[in-house]
């Protein structure tokens, strides 16, 4: 049978693909930031997990104006890396998992979630820093990936409750798929950031850490938690910590966080990480 | 009882220097975002930085929202329905980082935004809502 055996929570910045990549990890500005990674990526060589379940949002890359879904899940054997402007981040390709993706999406539609298929489609920084930051530079990813793509841009996005219930419903799906897979699922996205208009910027240490301990302490202040509040609180792109809320939803009642990390700033960013395990 | 879409969409009014991307917006803005998703080639890249103006004119955008892309003004892009993950590929283009160009929306000088940002960012103290003014 497979199983979820643990979570990650992190920030996916653009520009935190740009310091791998551009090999600047080291310097002072960006040292502390990828230090709180270090524990998670031994752990991870130690914990070989199978799967993950990448939950992310794409940033106007695979998804224009043309088309919106607000959950879709990729069935694909293989995703590129997405040009966003400047040229496609020079990463392996992402493999996917398409027996188990194609399992969860029937047995979702079937417990009332309707997610929308996807078989083509590059994936953006959303997707390939969270992988950057937790396996290095590999010449290949260590693990098959099934991206779950949430839209958060175009308002409104989905509620804290429905995330919560669709993580339970990916839980409930990768118990019933018969291959014994170590799986992961991750949350990516946030913490506090503005990207727009003159409050540009806004970073909320407060809210973020508060964020961070209600994951474990109280997660149904999380699940409800409205949009605005994200928005007042976080920033008008803090809203991304929404999709967290999948990843804790499918890790049941109570959970024990193994590692915490908090750095600012990334670009313009809080970055935020945490490695949970379901109890 | 549960919020209507109504109450749901004024409360985002009510954020000082934000535009939030309601549907609103994004009929607007649906030329003007789908520009700036042709800049994801580098063929169409060096195509609009040889020539702006008539790369703009193959598309169905406003003037009003090719001024805005031909100035760099982005909060005047946010206003005529760009959204800033669409807007991005603009300034990845011109080959700025998000923290260079975010930071010209602010009023700030790119050194100020960036010290403000290296000293924990912006305070959300007094930012939170027009109405209760905190
Ligand atoms: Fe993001």
């Amino acid at each position: 049978m497979a199983r979820i055996t643990a979570a990650i929570a992190s920030s996916h910045v653009p520009a935190i693909g740009a310091a791998i990549d551009n090999g600047k990890t080291e310097e002072a500005y960006w040292k502390p930031l990828f230090e709180g990674y270090e524990w998670t990526k031994q752990w991870l060589k130690e914990e070989k997990p199978d799967v993950v379940i990448l939950v992310y949002n794409d940033h106007a890359s695979a998804f224009s104006m043309d088309m919106i879904p607000t959950f879709a899940i990729g069935c694909a054997e293989e995703y590129q890396s997405a040009d966003e402007g400047w040229g496609p981040r020079p990463v392996p390709p992402v493999v996917g998992e398409p027996d188990l993706a194609w399992h969860i999406a029937q047995s979702c539609i079937l417990d009332e979630f309707d997610l929308t298929i996807i078989n083509k489609m590059d994936v953006d920084h959303g997707l390939t820093v969270p992988m950057s930051l937790m396996f290095g530079q590999p010449d290949a990813w260590p693990v098959k990936v099934v991206p779950i793509a949430v839209n958060v841009v175009q308002y409104p996005p989905p509620t804290g409750n429905r995330c919560w219930m669709l993580g339970e419903a990916i839980a409930r799906a990768v118990e019933s798929f018969p291959e014994d897979l170590n799986v992961q699922i991750w949350g990516t996205g946030g913490m506090s950031h503005q990207l727009q208009g003159p409050r540009a910027g806004l970073i909320n240490q407060d809210f973020d850490n508060a964020y961070l301990d209600d994951l474990t302490e109280n997660p149904q202040r999380l699940r409800e938690m409205p949009h605005i509040e994200y928005l007042r609180e976080a920033g008008s792109e803090g809203i991304e910590m929404v999709m967290w809320l999948i990843m804790r939803g499918a890790l049941g009642d109570n959970v024990k966080p193994l590692h915490r990390h908090y750095h600012v700033p990334g670009s313009n960013t809080a970055v935020g990480h945490l490695v949970l395990k379901p109890e | 009882m549960k919020q209507t879409i109504h109450e749901y969409l004024a409360e985002f009014e009510d954020i000082p220097g934000t535009r939030v991307y309601t549907a609103q917006r994004g009929r607007k803005g649906y030329w003007l975002n789908q520009f700036c998703m042709s800049l994801m080639t580098p063929e169409n890249r060096e195509r609009f930085k040889a020539d702006e103006r008539t790369y703009l004119d193959e598309w169905a955008m406003t003037e009003a929202q090719k001024q805005t892309v031909l100035d760099r003004d982005y909060n005047a892009a946010l206003d005529e329905g760009g959204n800033i993950y669409f807007l991005a590929k603009i300034f990845s283009t011109d080959g700025l980082s998000f923290l260079q160009a975010v930071g010209t929306m602010t009023g700030m000088t790119p050194e100020d935004y960036q010290a403000m940002m290296i000293a924990g960012g912006r305070s959300p103290e007094g930012l939170r809502s027009i109405k209760d003014g905190n």
